[in-house]
């Protein structure tokens, strides 16, 4: 009888995880399966890559070559990686000493500062485009490094999270540095701010990533092809190759998987830590 | 006054025993904060701030050229109602916003659900269905237009093994919006799903045992506990995924259809774009801009009203 009835739910459960570990193969080779024709169909020749072959009969770096001798690819590369690195350093220093102020010191107006910091966050910044590409020209930044990293710098996301952060820290530890007679900069500098290491990693995979794939203030604010960056410069490469319909999909193939490159290695490296800043951002928010 | 400064503190004056004479510790925080605050406060009031009013100034001149600004009152809104194109667009935004939102919605939580299965390479799984999010969406759009292209697409070639003939899918202005929309789904899926996988770990086991005893079938579980305390997270993403929807769709429907066919897929923050930068109508487009502010609250409160907030007790 005891035998019978575990006969039994082991029966009744079996069915159901293979049912859900069969559903689990099936969705993963729909998440995954573009991605291996993307950067399989870089290395295929021109007429392979439109045929329906998913490993190329005979690999090829000519896409490749192509990208970087005809088309200004690594320097589209240089100027997102320049951009994205800027951005990330200059932003993460300014967050983290306002956010240091706001959940460190005290002053009157803190709360009123922090709710219209706050309050920025509701502002996305497609709505604001047409005002900010103004100020930009207004600002003579236009089609220069200073249009592409200045206005990227503000966001008070990384300001939240911060203080949300900062607010943890016990008040001890800075009271004892102020007696021994530490300004607020050194006790920020020296303190704070290595404590904080852990969330400005996060914050540097969430901001290099949001940078590197930024597409529509590039691609209003840049007009000399010098300075694109590799989002507008793939898109670019979409318009040249596909003129008259007979697309060259294995030089966009090629160009797309070298985009794609860096933040899919940072992906693989920094994975944990990405997705537990998604979960606190999702949670505490 | 804020209410978190505490008294004794601020006005004992002999704790200021260093630094500069004059000064009390109370107005050096005060000054060191003024400091610590100014570039991002600065920032943000120039390139935040300023562009919200100024974008509803610019919403009531007609720009012709370049800088020649005409007051039209509210001449651009008039206009607005007039502009069947503009109409269409709207149509096409609440389309793509009510099939969006809730599709990819339903897949993310039941992705989240099946991950949180105990099954045999689950880790692999959950990496597997986030590593769409981690590329970007212009090459996220190229991969899908060469997947989808009807003569060399894949997409086709594996239809056709069923017997279904070969689909214009972007280039049908029946299809291409569901096909961006699907597209959209697919990026989106993962990165939903690690939310709500947090959500649902977040829920205490206790709850489970208990309705085990008492005997709950898996779909009163899903009712009785999981929806009412997943609501918190449910309510961040979709309003996350609302306002993405509004405002975020650019990239994809820029380099996926550019508006077409026949502005099938013109969305109203693509039509902003046009307007502004390729006809040059900053005022009409900025019109355009803050009645998308609009909609992006009217929809924010809809999402409020109907998860409370995200609000939910444990006694329930």
């Amino acid at each position: 009888m005891a035998t019978e009835t575990l006969v039994r739910t082991r029966r009744k459960m079996r069915p159901a995880t293979v049912a859900q570990f069969v559903v689990a193969v099936l969705v993963a080779i729909f998440a995954l399966f573009p991605l291996l024709w993307l950067f399989t169909g870089g290395f295929k020749t021109q007429t392979e890559a439109s045929t329906g072959a998913f490993w190329p009969a005979h690999p090829t770096l000519d896409n490749f070559v192509f990208i970087f001798t005809q088309v200004p690819f690594l320097r589209y590369m240089l100027n997102s990686f320049f951009v994205s690195a800027i951005v990330t350093v200059v932003a993460l220093l300014f967050h983290s000493m306002a956010a240091y102020a706001l959940a460190r010191l005290r002053f009157r107006g803190r709360d009123t500062v922090f709710v219209l910091v706050f309050s920025t966050l509701l502002v996305t910044a497609p709505v604001i485009l047409i005002p900010l590409f103004v100020i930009v020209r207004e600002l003579h930044m236009l089609n220069n490094y200073a249009g592409l990293i200045v206005p990227a710098l503000f966001n008070a996301f990384g300001i939240f999270l911060l203080r949300q952060y900062y607010i943890t820290i016990p008040k001890e530890l800075e009271e004892a540095a102020i007696v021994d007679g530490c300004g607020h900069w050194r006790v920020y500098w020296h303190l704070i701010l290595p404590l904080s290491r852990p969330i400005l990693a996060s914050l540097t995979v969430f901001f290099f990533l949001a940078n590197w794939n930024a597409f529509i203030w590039p691609l209003i604010v840049i007009a000399d092809d010098k300075l694109f960056t590799v989002q507008v410069g793939l898109q670019l490469l979409q318009d040249q190759v596909t003129v008259g319909g007979g697309a060259n999909w294995s030089y966009l193939l090629a160009g797309s998987t070298l985009t794609a490159l860096p933040t899919m290695i940072m992906f693989f490296i920094l994975q944990r830590r990405l997705v537990e800043s998604i979960k606190t951002s999702g949670l505490k928010s | 006054m804020t209410t978190s400064v505490a008294p004794h503190v601020s006005r004992t004056k002999t704790v200021a025993t260093q630094g500069k004479p004059g000064l009390s510790r109370k107005q050096r925080e005060g000054w060191a904060a003024a400091l610590f605050l100014a570039p991002d406060v600065i920032g943000l009031t120039v390139f935040v701030g300023i562009p919200m009013i100024l974008s509803f100034v610019l919403s009531l001149f007609q720009v012709s050229g370049f800088g020649q600004y005409d007051f039209v009152g509210f001449g651009n809104y008039q206009r607005i109602f007039a502009d069947p194109v503009f109409m269409s667009s709207l149509r096409t935004t609440l389309i793509y916003v009510f099939v969006l939102v809730p599709g990819g919605f339903v897949v993310s939580l039941l992705l989240a659900l099946l991950v949180k299965q105990k099954l045999p390479g689950v880790g692999f799984f959950r990496t597997a269905y986030f590593l769409p999010f981690s590329i970007s969406i212009v090459v996220v759009a190229l991969i899908w237009r060469f997947m989808l292209d009807e003569q060399v697409g894949v997409v086709n070639q594996f239809l056709g093994w069923f017997g279904i003939p070969p689909q214009a899918w972007l280039g049908n202005p029946n299809l291409a919006l569901g096909t961006a929309i699907a597209v959209t789904i697919w990026v989106q899926m993962g990165y939903y799903m690690v939310i709500l996988l947090g959500g649902l770990q977040d829920i205490p086991l206790e709850y489970y045992e208990a309705a085990r005893i008492d005997g709950a079938s898996a779909w009163s579980n899903f009712r009785h506990i999981t929806w009412p305390l997943l609501k918190p997270t449910s309510f961040f993403v979709l309003l996350t995924s609302t306002v993405a929807a509004l405002t975020g769709a650019f990239d994809m429907i820029y380099v996926l259809t550019k508006g077409g066919p026949a502005n099938s897929t013109n969305v109203l923050i693509f039509y902003i774009y046009q307007q502004a930068f390729q006809y040059g109508e900053y005022g009409y487009a900025a019109a355009i801009g803050t009645f998308l502010v609009v909609i992006m609250l009217i929809c924010s409160t809809a999402i409020f009203l109907t998860t409370r907030g995200g609000r939910f007790s444990y006694g329930d």
